[in-house]
């Protein structure tokens, strides 16, 4: 499998490590009202879709950025690749 | 005990490697000076200002420069900085001045192992140690893959001359590999 990192180019899905659903990006705030609950959610409960599914993957042996990967779990088409710095910013979090 | 003090190289002996087998050149570079700097966040223009100003190049991704300095690209606003260890041999003592509080630099020099090769057609023993193709990466190319397990650095300075940059800890296993690829290959 080859991933298209966004700066780098196509590259060997082996330099790369999986963490899971890219929905891991969004963690909840732990000083806030029900967190525990929101935080119970965030820890066990995944969707697993078959079919389009956004993800995290970590260019380990590369340049160590965190990607969103959107890839088709049935047939491992990859549609699109982004930082997952981008995807944050544009959620309007971090800087 | 006449020189109790004096450096070891990554390969462990007094004077740098160099081994020829058949057209490929494998030199242990023990000549360099190393510090990766990194952009803080938000001071990242003023890191690019300081940096033309001193003649450090900030080439972007997967691509290597020199001018007073070398430069190679490592992550968004992340590069490794090399200079001659005769001059600069505490590189962060001469970058930190300059760039102050708006980026981090650290002290690489003895963390890594610099082999270069030259070779009339690399890419022949390239595609045996890893994944980066170097007939399309050609001259000023840089990127890190894996050789042998290891992470490390291939950076391209021109079409026959490729550094490897690895891991100082695992210096002879690194050294084995390219041996061992370039008698395979040539």
């Amino acid at each position: 499998m080859i991933i298209n990192h966004p700066l780098l180019g196509p590259r060997d899905s082996q330099e790369f490590v999986y963490l899971g659903d890219a929905a891991l990006i969004r963690r909840p705030d732990g000083m806030a009202d029900g967190a525990l609950d929101k935080f119970i959610d965030y820890t066990y409960l995944r969707d697993n879709p078959a079919g389009q599914h956004r993800e995290l993957w970590y260019h380990e042996q590369g340049d160590r950025s965190w990607l969103v990967v959107t890839r088709n779990t049935v047939s491992h088409e990859i549609t699109a690749v982004e930082l997952a710095r981008d995807v944050a910013r544009t959620e309007g979090r971090s800087k | 005990m006449a020189n109790a003090l004096k450096a070891l190289t990554p390969l462990g002996h007094d004077a740098p490697v160099s081994e020829t087998i058949g057209p490929v050149t494998i030199t242990e570079n023990v000549g360099v000076a190393l510090a990766s700097l990194a952009s803080r966040l938000g001071r990242e223009a003023e890191v690019a200002t300081v940096a033309q100003a001193a003649g450090i190049p900030l080439p972007g991704p997967g691509r290597a420069e020199t001018a007073s300095y070398g430069a190679i690209w490592l992550g968004p606003e992340q590069w490794m900085i090399e200079a001659p260890f005769e001059t600069h041999e505490d590189i962060v003592a001469v970058l930190k001045p300059l760039f102050g509080e708006a980026a981090s630099i650290t002290e690489q020099t003895d963390a890594w192992v610099r082999f270069d090769l030259t070779a009339t057609d690399l890419p022949a023993l390239f595609e045996r140690l890893c994944g980066h193709d170097l007939r399309r990466n050609g001259t000023g190319s840089a990127t890190r893959t894996v050789i042998e397990h290891l992470g490390c650095y291939v950076v391209r300075r021109a079409e026959n001359q490729v550094s490897v940059i690895g891991p100082r800890s695992s210096a002879r296993s690194l050294h084995h590999a390219l041996i061992t690829a370039a008698k395979s290959a040539f």
